[in-house]
Parts: structure tokens; C-alpha cells; sequence
């Protein structure tokens, strides 16, 4: 069973983030870019299942700038076998990457894909879903627990829902994507990391594949949230409750 | 509380710009060593660092190392964590960074160990010296023990599954090793059987290791008096069968541990050998060479010392600064009336903060640099240039330990004055890292002996001649630096040219004053070594700045460069200008030094 990750290089989580002075996106000049921690979650989940007898190869794949070669090397040293890079410099929106997506899966067949639920970024949330319905596959979102059944015909998927917990069964092929409690991603060993350098690492662009990636929706302005401003005391109950209704007007 | 963040982009940038690493790569051996590997490898040091070793500071600080009776068999017990997170580092294959890869190691270079290792100093600097120490003591066995010793030993230590230690120090020998006093009684199967009582034995007991590789010096019954009647052995915990698993425990016990001013959760061991019949060793190379044998790797020892100059100066800046930016008080400088504000505004604050940083990077480009040309000294296939390269790292050695160490104490000192009050009381953590810091200058040989090796040994034994080249390859920067435009580097080629010529002179007065007063020329000794530190350390700043100059002007927009400069011109401005002091009390100083009678005291 092969199970495809794939891996995002986003802003590093301990960056602080800075809006471009002329609001036209995030400033990423000399910042430092990591994986998405979500897909760290992936990359492990996946790894875990072949570490279990299940999966047989672990392949990653990113898209973007040729720097996300080095999302992928941590990737391998994390323990996916080998990695597909689709180079492009172009703004990459969520459903072109499902699209990207699911041209690879046309091509390497895998039986699970499992993407992080959202990148940390833009916080988009909709890759997984999008290609569970360009590829007419399953979709487990928001997994934190995944058992595949012993004839990996099916998975029983636990969920994170606003509720609790829902477990469903799901047949495979499928889409699971992962939320932050499934598991606890490993450190990369250094002969891991060493070894990474030699694994197979594919590039190929969106045209090879034959899609096309031009952005559907249009930035119009990125800014910072605003500042909040000093909160003031009420003298009673009555004052607040005047406040709420004819100031805040939420009541 | 604030956790170790490693300062990547300074370390890539060292490592890159200054310390060389694309030629080191070049090597033989080291052609795996490329930029974007470093640069993983640093990415999931730091990772572990942060995330596992320096959560472990505090509380490894606060527990500390435990030593019991335990019925007749005594020993450590690790404060609580250390024995998971040492598993963790050697699953992770950090303990085989630079070893062999004969042995199961990655042999990566010198200077990629110098930058990871800062990293688990900074993180944890007690957690930190279990695998220096037994990077050193296979070093040791690696360079000079016979086949049977590494087959048995080396596979084990690279993968961190039995750590070593070093056994030099006696109650009578401390920084006099001629006095040692153990046997070694030769045994007839070619064993020995050793007997007597070491102190100051770094992790020389503790539960995080199958096993623990005891490197013991003692005297042989036909051994000569002094330092040249002194051979080395091999005594570990739990005897080795010959299939490699671990057989009886050896009479090789931890009788006690020290209580320290620092370093609580790193064990320092009182250990007993021979008491019940004799702890069974192995003699590792020949007879009455073991100083010699120690002496090789003292070296390297020394330099990962002077590493924990470097990373106490920047944990200790990160945790200032941090501080600094939270901590209101007064209004600004100058201002009447307006709002109170965080004290980093403060412009003795900034003084503070600035000094801090300067170190940090100081220390941390002069150690990679000689880092880096040790990986040229051992590995490059034209002699003469390697011959150059070991001069030079044989020369910086002392500096790189002593000045680094030094550094390292005077910037936690100050670590600890920016949080004022605060700082004093454990709680926020400054104190320890002054706690911490302060063995570092003492052990591996204090600031005196490496200033006095500086002096002797690595001068007045050859006239002064590496030196000589060295501040001739300085004079040739501080040409470039004349061209440089700006009031930046205006400062920095006046204040390092007047150290330059002040170093010139010292080191002329010392090589001429050795042979016919070798007292006034040790008296000052320490101030020499601080001032080499001071001149090479601006040096290095002073590359930086110009490197960063050419960035600016390629059109690079990081603002890490602008910052370079900044901080390469208040070292010029604040720290070099002590060259000139240092000098006068190095040629004037020693005459009042032994001038007070004895019994004046």
C-alpha cells in the first residue's frame, strides 16, 4: 500500500509575521520557512504505518518555488522514501493544488492520501477536500486516530468534531487529513537527515501534469489585525447593559 | 520562561561567509558536508536543542545528580528526564556526529560539530558534557588504543550507548598530573589491575548509559618518576566479553559527587578503584606515554570547552533581551513626563544588551574560524598548508578556551545586571547560567595554564612566529578596511589598527622577555591572552562587517547585515579600545606583581 504526503513550506510558526507595507501579502524576504506542522503530522502518521507492516512506500510531494526541494529532504529524513517536487512561481491556490494533487495520484496510484487538514498560513482548510471530490475518493477530515483494516480494503477514521469524537469507517482508496492530536511527530535523526540527501527527489512542473494553475480568486488587501483598544469600567450592570445595546449595538 | 532559540541565521552565516565551510566540504572526507546538509542538520539541532535539552535546564538545575549508598553499591541517579532525553540524543545519532564512520558515526567536519555543540551548551550546559566527554576519551582510543580496544569500544561510544570519561585529576594532583599517585599492577593474562582514587570525574557515574568507559591515568610499578612515568588504561563500568556484551560489574565505583557552585544535573564524581581487589584495565597504546596520549585530544577537548563560552554569552544575551523588552520601568531617558517604558529604551540598557551581543558573535566567529582551519590542518592534501592551518589552531587553541570562557562568565555577569533584582533570585534563570559559566574557565586547564601554554609553548618556543604571521594576515585586512567608506568603518579600521599595534608590541615584549624573565612575561600572561582574544575576536567582526558591506551592495535587503556592521563598529568602539590598556599592563604590569613580599599577604 503506498500512501502519498503532501508537504507545504510555509512561514516558520515561531516567525513573527509582518504584512508588506503595501498590503499586497505576507513579507517572506529572509524569513525562515519550515514545513507545515500539520503535514509534520502527516509525514509521521504515514511513516508510523509503514514502520507497522501496513503501508509499503511513503512518497512526498510539494508544490511551489524550488526551495520547497528542502520541505522535502526533511520530509525523507522524517522517513518518506522518496519525494515529487512541482515547480512552479506561481501563486498556488487551494483548488490548483488539488488539481496538482490529483494528477500525481493518477500517476503513482496510492491507496491513502493524507494531507494536513489546513496550512498554517492561509489557513485555507480545503485542499484535502477538494481532491477527495476531484478524485471521487473517501474523505476523513480532522483525523486523530486512523486504524487501516487488516485486508487495507477500508480504515476506521476517528474525527474531531465540534461535538467530541466520531469515528467512521471508510473504504480505500481515500482521503484522511490529519488535525494536530494523531500523533507526535519524531525528531529527524541525523543519519536519517544524511540519507535523505541521496533519496529520489522527482521534479516535474504544472504544465507536465497539465494543469493549470492561474489563481481563481484575487488578493484584494492583506492587513494586520487591528489593534485593540483600552477597555473602560462600567459603574453597574445597568451601564454595561446600556453600552451593549446602544454602543456595541449587540444587544 | 523563554527557551533556547539557536541563532541559525549568525551560525549559517559564519559558518558560510567566514569560517570557509564550502572548502571544508572540498576535503577529502568531507564532500557530503554541502551547504543545504549543514544547513538540515543545524535545522534539527536546534529543533532538539529548544525542544528537548533546554526545557531540562532549569529543572535538571534545581534536582540535580543524586548520589546514594545503595546497599554496597553506590551511584548516580540522574535528575528526573536526563535518562529519556540522553536515549533520545543517541537514537538521534548526535553522539556520532564527528566519529568515524568506520564506527557507525557520520564523520562530518570540525566546524559543523563546533556549531551543533554550541547549540547543546546553550541549551543545557550539564546535559552537554556527558557527550563531550565521550567524544573525547574515543578520540583518545580511536588515535592511540590497539585494534582489540576500538573493535571493543568505538561501535558502542559513537552510538552513545556506553558514554566516557577522563580520570586525570588526584586529591595532590590537580594541575600538577606529575603527582599522580594510582597503580597499574600488570596482571599475567596482559591485564592490569588498577588501583587508587580519582576526583573531579565528569559523569563519572550515572544511569543514563548501559555502560560507562572509564579513561584512567596511573603509574605502571617500573614507571619513572614525574609526568614521563604516567600511562593510560581502559577500565569500564561493566567488564566487556569478548562478544561484546556486558559482563561483571568492575571494582571501578562513584563514592561520592561534588556539591558545586554549577552544573547541578552534570554528576562530578569522586571514583574509587581497586578497593575490593582491583578494577580490572587495559593499557591503551605503551607504557609512561598516557600524558601524551592526553595531550592529543586535550585539544580538542579544550576547544569544546571554549564552545561554552560562546554559547553562555549567547543564551545568556537571548534571556537579557528577552527581559529587557518586557520589563517596564521609568520613563525614557530624557523625556519629562511621558509614559514609562520597556527598559531595552534605556540607553545603559542598550550598552548592556549590545556588549552582550558583540561577544556572542565574537567568540562564536573566532571558534568556528579555528573550527574550520583544524578541518584543513587534518584534512587538506597540500602539507604546507596544512601545516600553516595546525600552527595557526595550535596558536589559537588557549584563546579560543580562555578568552571564550572568560567572556562567557563577564557576559552572564551582565546577563544578570540587566535583570537587576531580578536576576539575582533564581526564578528567572539569569543566575544559573552565571553559575554555569563559571567552571568553564577553570576546567580543562584554568585561564592561567592556557595563557601560560600560549605564552610558551605556542610563542617563545618558536619565536613568536605564528603570531607574527597572524597579525601580518590581520594588517592585510585592515588595508581593506582603510578602503571601506563610511563612518562605521572609519571607526572600526582606527580602533582595530591601534589594536593591532598593540598586540604587535605585547607580543614582541613577551616573546623577548620569556628566556631572560620568564616570571614578569607569565604575570602577564592572562592579560595577553585577553588581549589576542580582543584583537582576533575584532578581526573576525571587522570580516563580518565588510562581508556584510558587499551584501548591501550586491542588493541583499536582510536586515542581518546593516545589524553586522552595527555591531562589528561597537566592538570596534567598546571592546577593541581595551587593547591598548591590556598592552601597558602586560609590558608595565609585572613589575609590581611579584614586587610584594610573601609575607606581606
Amino acid at each position: 500500500m503506498k500512501i502519498l504526503v503532501p508537504v507545504k513550506r510555509v512561514i516558520d510558526y515561531n516567525v513573527k509575521v509582518r504584512v508588506k507595507s503595501d498590503g499586497s501579502g505576507v513579507d517572506l524576504a529572509n524569513v525562515k520557512m519550515s514545513m507545515n506542522p500539520f503535514d509534520e503530522v502527516a509525514i509521521e502518521e504515514a511513516v508510523r504505518l509503514k514502520e507497522a507492516g501496513i503501508a509499503s512506500e511513503v512518497v512526498a510531494v510539494s508544490a511551489g518555488v524550488a526551495a520547497c526541494q528542502e520541505t522535502l529532504r526533511t520530509a525523507m529524513a522524517l522517513g518518506a522514501d522518496r519525494s515529487i517536487l512541482i515547480v512552479t512561481d506561481e501563486e498556488l491556490q487551494p483548488l490548483a493544488v488539488a488539481k496538482l494533487l490529483k494528477a500525481v495520484c493518477d500517476k503513482e496510484a496510492p491507496q491513502m492520501v493524507i494531507p494536513g487538514k489546513q496550512a498554517i498560513d492561509d489557513d485555507a482548510n480545503q485542499t484535502g477536500q477538494m481532491l477527495a471530490a476531484l478524485l471521487g475518493w473517501p474523505q476523513a477530515t480532522f483525523a486523530s486516530k486512523v486504524v487501516v483494516n487488516a485486508d487495507k480494503t477500508g480504515a476506521a477514521v476517528t474525527r474531531e468534531i465540534d461535538g467530541g469524537l466520531e469515528t467512521i469507517e471508510i473504504s480505500l482508496p481515500a482521503v484522511v487529513t490529519t488535525d494536530l492530536r494523531l500523533n507526535e511527530p519524531r525528531y529527524a535523526t541525523l543519519p536519517n537527515i544524511m540519507k535523505a540527501k541521496k533519496k529520489p527527489l522527482e521534479t516535474t512542473t504544472p504544465e507536465a501534469l497539465g494543469v493549470d494553475v492561474k489563481p481563481r480568486l484575487k488578493t484584494l488587501k492583506v492587513a494586520e489585525p487591528a489593534k485593540r483598544a483600552g477597555g473602560v469600567k462600567v459603574a453597574d450592570v445597568a451601564a454595561l447593559v446600556d453600552k451593549l445595546k446602544n454602543e456595541a449595538k449587540v444587544i | 520562561m523563554s527557551e533556547y532559540v539557536a541563532p541559525l541565521r549568525d551560525m549559517q552565516f559564519v559558518l558560510k561567509e567566514l569560517a570557509g565551510i564550502d572548502q571544508v566540504a572540498q576535503l577529502p572526507g568531507y564532500e557530503d558536508a554541502s551547504v543545504d546538509l549543514i544547513d538540515a542538520v543545524l535545522d534539527e539541532a536546534a529543533k532538539f536543542a529548544g525542544g528537548v535539552l533546554s526545557p531540562l535546564n532549569i529543572p535538571g538545575d534545581r534536582e540535580g545528580a543524586k548520589w546514594s549508598a545503595n546497599d554496597g553499591k553506590p551511584g548516580v541517579t540522574m535528575p528526573a528526564g536526563f535518562k529519556e532525553a540522553y536515549k533520545l540524543f543517541a537514537e538521534s545519532g548526535w553522539t556520532g556526529l564527528q566519529s568515524d564512520p568506520e564506527w557507525g558515526g557520520q564523520g562530518l567536519p570540525k566546524v559543523v560539530g563546533a556549531a551543533v555543540t554550541e547549540m547543546w551548551k546553550s541549551a543545557n550546559h550539564a546535559f552537554s558534557l556527558c557527550p563531550l566527554l565521550t567524544g573525547g576519551a574515543a578520540e583518545a582510543l580511536s588515535l592511540c588504543g590497539s585494534e582489540t580496544l576500538q573493535q571493543t569500544y568505538l561501535e558502542k561510544m559513537a552510538a552513545g550507548v556506553w558514554t566516557g570519561t577522563m580520570n586525570l585529576t588526584e586529591p595532590q594532583a590537580g594541575s600538577d598530573l606529575s603527582a599522580i599517585r594510582s597503580r597499574a599492577e600488570p596482571q599475567a593474562d596482559g591485564s592490569y589491575k588498577i588501583f587508587g582514587q580519582k576526583i573531579f570525574i565528569t559523569y563519572g557515574d550515572h544511569d543514563m548509559a548501559e555502560n560507562i568507559v572509564h579513561l584512567v591515568l596511573a603509574r605502571t610499578p617500573t614507571a619513572p618518576e614525574g609526568v614521563k612515568g604516567i600511562s593510560m588504561f581502559v577500565v569500564p563500568k561493566f567488564l566487556v566479553n569478548a562478544d561484546g556484551s556486558l559482563g561483571e560489574r568492575n571494582d571501578a565505583w562513584c563514592v561520592s559527587i561534588e556539591h558545586k557552585l554549577g552544573i547541578h544535573a552534570s554528576p562530578t564524581a569522586v571514583m574509587a578503584f581497586g578497593d575490593n581487589g582491583g578494577a580490572i584495565g587495559h593499557l591503551v597504546g605503551e607504557e609512561n606515554r598516557g600524558l601524551e596520549y592526553m595531550f592529543i585530544m586535550m585539544n580538542a577537548a579544550r576547544f569544546g570547552v571554549g564552545l561554552e563560552g560562546v554559547a553562555a554569552c549567547e543564551r545568556a544575551y537571548q534571556r537579557a533581551r528577552d527581559y529587557a523588552r518586557d520589563r517596564v520601568q521609568c520613563v525614557e531617558t530624557g523625556v519629562r513626563g511621558g509614559p514609562k517604558v520597556p527598559i531595552i529604551r534605556h540607553p545603559d540598557v542598550r550598552r548592556m544588551l549590545m556588549t552582550m551581543r558583540a561577544y556572542a558573535e565574537a567568540t562564536r566567529a573566532l571558534a568556528y574560524v579555528v573550527g574550520a582551519a583544524h578541518d584543513v590542518a587534518t584534512r587538506h592534501p597540500d602539507v604546507a598548508l596544512r601545516r600553516r592551518n595546525q600552527a595557526f589552531v595550535d596558536l589559537m587553541i588557549p584563546v579560543v578556551k580562555g578568552w571564550s570562557t572568560e567572556t562567557g562568565i563577564q557576559v552572564a555577569s551582565i546577563g544578570v545586571q540587566v535583570h537587576g533584582g531580578m536576576g539575582f533570585i533564581e526564578e528567572t534563570g539569569a543566575a544559573q547560567y552565571l553559575r554555569d559559566a563559571r567552571i568553564s574557565a577553570i576546567y580543562e586547564g584554568t585561564t592561567g595554564i592556557q595563557a601560560n601554554d600560549l605564552i610558551g609553548r605556542k610563542m617563545a618556543r618558536e619565536g613568536g612566529a605564528t603570531l607574527k604571521a597572524l597579525i601580518e594576515e590581520m594588517r592585510a585586512l585592515d588595508a581593506d578596511l582603510a578602503q571601506a567608506a563610511g563612518e562605521h568603518f572609519a571607526a572600526i579600521h582606527r580602533r582595530f589598527g591601534e589594536g593591532l599595534e598593540a598586540l604587535a608590541t605585547a607580543g614582541q615584549w613577551i616573546v623577548d622577555t620569556y628566556g631572560p624573565d620568564v616570571r614578569a612575561a607569565s604575570a602577564g600572561a592572562v592579560p595577553f591572552l585577553m588581549l589576542v582574544g580582543i584583537v582576533t575576536g575584532g578581526w573576525q567582526m571587522a570580516r563580518a562587517a565588510l562581508i556584510a558591506q558587499a551584501k548591501i551592495k550586491a542588493g541583499e535587503t536582510d536586515p542581518f547585515y546593516q545589524d553586522k556592521i552595527i555591531t562589528a563598529r561597537f566592538f570596534a568602539d567598546n571592546i577593541l579600545v581595551q587593547a591598548q590598556g591590556l598592552a601597558d599592563s602586560i609590558t608595565d604590569g609585572a613589575a609590581s606583581v611579584m614586587a610584594l613580599a610573601e609575607d606581606r599577604f
